[in-house]
């Protein structure tokens, strides 16, 4: 996928000057908290299993590769072939090899953000594959063009006539109402179900690995996954190293908090485990199942300081807390992963340089840090990143320089005190008749489109405590000569 | 000076007001107000003269290597004194919290040593020495709160003042809809960022208005000058001011971005 992430204030103006979708945005700002807030309050001791599934996953990623060892001997017995991907190429490669092998013309596709991550849509396509997204969300951003806008509901910023006007277009379907949600559904079903039954490959992604039996962890609303990955006779898993956990209980107890964090439910519609491909004695499923672990850069994280990271179970929640991707939308971030957790991603796994607003878009309100069931402390990561752009100088010049230089003032509290003082006294002189500016030198972030209040006083604080010390001691003296 | 003592008969505590640069400078009332307290509550109070600014803009803006000699000299002038408190969340929440996590070895221990004393205003006055009721009480009205967030979210204030509000000035509190989200501030994010960051605050102001109160009321000088310059843009009628003023009755003197003629 094309990175545009540089771009990210200019996209967000533009974004947010689209009134309608700013208000699609706006009701899911508004609903999704509520939602999995509700699911929270409805479990028990949120908090400790929180803390449980942290603890699992500190222990799988402290022995990451002893569980990676185990889960690729489990997966291989049971008839799983298991490739590893160095990066995003390396995976698109052997899944286009794995098609070539078997002559395969259409694939079939699952959810997935690592596929998205790699572009391997795209990049079957220009080898000329036929490549269909089966998610609901997925399709919809398909047929018309776009990336996702969210980690799990690709096509939320879509609205019901949208999608109603993409179906209408891109199915030839003659004359049809297609009145609301449930007819449109219904419609991408049947179109869909051709898809599922004749596609040579079956791509799906899965949310975690369980080391113990070498099974991977698919769950979805749709159960588009189990058709995909059962009824073509390849089935390809791409996933990441991050995603593996010792045991099937470590896996449903990270279900219990996803399901929850993700879309407000208390059980996805479909949870399923997937092992080999089908036996002599069994009627269906896949007869060829392989499993592609991609690292792209994965590694590197385990072992830097953005190692938290990788806790994450990609549920969502914090993209709809937060006001920023709220106001931007999705699109805006210019990558897969957009919200606070694209914020951190993003940069790591691609480069700084290509996104460095990406860590500034953060007033650090730390909601959330404080929803994440993954316990990331995602506005200290993002201070982190920006930390790395000063010293690699990929912050504007201007702002370095202002920054460098207001804090070596503040090493000197006489000169800061006497300057401010001198400071205050003429803006105070020029802004008391009105009580703000509507423009200041050198203030035109802030004075674009809001007034700057002018100082109270004309003295600052410091100045009246210490004339006021002064005087009070004088006034002591005067009554002690006096006596 | 005589130690002063309190009813109790013990020791008042010795408190250093950490000013705030914002407060220093542009709301001067909000620092005299935050002393008033403070003496009300039975503490003898001093204001360190070294003191500048906590460092937050460095900080936050990823130059950590210049945020450590301020917070090195914040460290210095306050650890001789029984607390520190600052009229403001992010300023409290800034010594409390990021200190102990910027300075390393020995000036981590002298950091964590002083954000165990280090307390936001409110709920300074709420939980270690109480705010006795004033002879005559003010009456603050009709007013609109607003969280700011590293008060909530790092420090925990969050019914601190508006208990306070209530007890001691009759405050009617409304809640806005959306009190838990950011009202776009952000330090310099609302001038790196300012279409997204002029939308945060617009939605907060809309909440504002729709409680009808005349007076929004805050704890945090950035959020409240941000909210006020808005509004003022906007021709929207509102008085925007700082909790600590409410609390000594000094409402005579024009809100924060109201001219004073
Ligand atoms: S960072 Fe936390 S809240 Fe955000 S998607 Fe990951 S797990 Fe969910």
């Amino acid at each position: 996928m094309q990175q545009t992430s540089d771009n990210f204030i200019a996209a967000a103006t533009e974004a947010l000057h689209n009134d309608y979708q700013q208000a699609t945005r706006d009701f899911l700002g508004q609903m999704a908290p509520k939602a999995t807030a509700a699911a929270r309050a409805n479990f028990g001791d949120w908090d400790a299993l929180r803390a449980h599934v942290k603890r699992i996953r500190e222990h799988s990623l402290d022995h990451l590769a002893y569980y990676l060892e185990q889960y690729e001997a489990a997966a291989q017995a049971d008839g799983v072939q298991v490739h590893w991907a160095e990066d995003a190429d390396a995976l698109n490669r052997r899944v286009l090899e794995i098609c070539r092998e078997h002559g395969a013309r259409r694939v079939a596709k699952g959810k997935s953000m690592v596929t998205e991550e790699t572009g391997l849509t795209p990049y079957l396509e220009s080898a000329g594959l036929t490549v269909t997204e089966t998610d609901l969300g997925e399709y919809i951003v398909q047929q018309a063009g776009e990336p996702p806008s969210h980690i799990v509901g690709p096509a939320l910023h879509k609205s019901v006539d949208e999608v109603r006007e993409l179906f209408l277009r891109k199915h030839d379907l003659g004359e049809r109402a297609l009145d609301g949600p449930p007819e449109l559904v219904a419609e991408a079903r049947t179109v869909l179900r051709d898809t599922f039954l004749q596609a040579d490959v079956g791509i799906i992604g899965a949310n975690a690995l369980i080391a113990e039996s070498g099974h991977s962890m698919l769950v979805t609303n749709e159960g588009n996954g189990d058709l995909v990955a059962n009824l073509p006779a390849v089935r390809i898993v791409c996933t990441t190293i991050d995603r593996v956990v010792p045991r099937a209980e470590d896996a449903t107890a990270m279900l219990r908090l996803l399901v929850r964090s993700a879309t407000g439910q208390s059980v996805t519609a479909y949870t399923s485990f997937y092992g080999g491909s089908r036996r002599e004695e069994e009627q269906d499923g896949p007869t060829e199942t392989h499993v592609i672990l991609l690292d792209n850069h994965r590694g590197e994280m385990l072992e830097g300081p953005f190692r938290d990271m990788l806790h994450c179970i990609r549920c969502g929640n914090c993209l709809t807390h937060c006001p920023i991707y709220v106001a931007a939308g999705g699109h805006a971030y210019g990558w897969v992963y957009p919200g606070p957790m694209g914020s951190v991603l993003t940069p790591l796994l691609t480069s700084l340089e290509a996104s460095s607003a990406l860590p500034n878009a953060c007033t650090a309100c730390g909601r959330c840090a404080e929803i994440c069931p993954a316990d990331i402390p995602l506005p200290d990561l993002l201070r982190d990143l920006r930390e790395e752009e000063s010293q690699q100088r990929l912050n504007p010049r201007r702002w370095r320089l202002g920054i460098r230089w207001h804090a070596r003032l503040l090493r000197f509290p006489r000169l800061y005190h006497g300057l401010s003082r001198i400071a205050i006294a003429a803006l105070h002189r020029l802004g008391r008749r009105r009580g703000a500016f509507q423009s200041l030198w050198l203030a035109e972030g802030w004075t674009g489109q809001r007034d700057f209040p002018a100082p109270q006083s004309s003295t600052t604080f410091m100045q009246e405590y210490r004339q006021q010390s002064r005087q009070s001691l004088h006034s002591q003296k005067a009554q002690h000569d006096g006596e | 000076m005589e130690p002063r003592h309190s009813e109790r008969g013990a020791p008042s505590p010795h408190v250093g007001l950490f000013v705030t640069c914002l407060a220093d400078l542009f709301r001067p009332s909000v620092a005299w107000a935050s002393l008033t307290l403070l003496e009300r509550a039975g503490c003898r109070v001093s204001v360190p003269s070294a003191q500048t600014c906590c460092g937050q803009p460095a900080y936050n803006s990823g130059d950590k290597a210049r945020a450590v000699p301020l917070a090195k000299s914040v460290i210095r002038a306050f650890e001789g004194l029984d607390y520190v408190v600052a009229p403001s969340g992010s300023c409290a929440g800034m010594l409390k919290v990021h200190y102990p996590r910027l300075l390393e070895g020995e000036w981590r221990q002298r950091a964590e040593h002083l954000a165990q004393r280090t307390w936001e205003l409110s709920a300074f006055l709420t939980e270690v020495t109480p705010l006795p009721l004033p002879a005559n009480r003010p009456d603050a009205g009709h007013v609109a709160f607003h969280d700011s967030c590293a008060g909530l979210r790092e420090l925990g204030v969050r019914e601190q003042p508006r208990h306070l509000l209530r007890q001691q000035c009759s405050a009617d509190i409304a809640e806005l809809d959306n009190r838990d989200v950011c009202c776009g501030f952000g330090g310099t994010f609302c001038a790196k960022m300012p279409d997204i960051s002029t939308k945060m605050c617009d939605d907060k102001l809309k909440a504002v208005s729709a409680t009808g109160a005349p007076t929004l009321v805050g704890g945090d000088l950035g959020c409240l000058l941000n909210l006020a310059g808005r509004a003022r843009r906007q021709g929207q009628n509102l008085q925007v001011r700082h909790f600590a003023e409410l609390l000594v009755g000094d409402i005579n003197q024009p809100a924060i971005g109201e001219s004073g003629d």
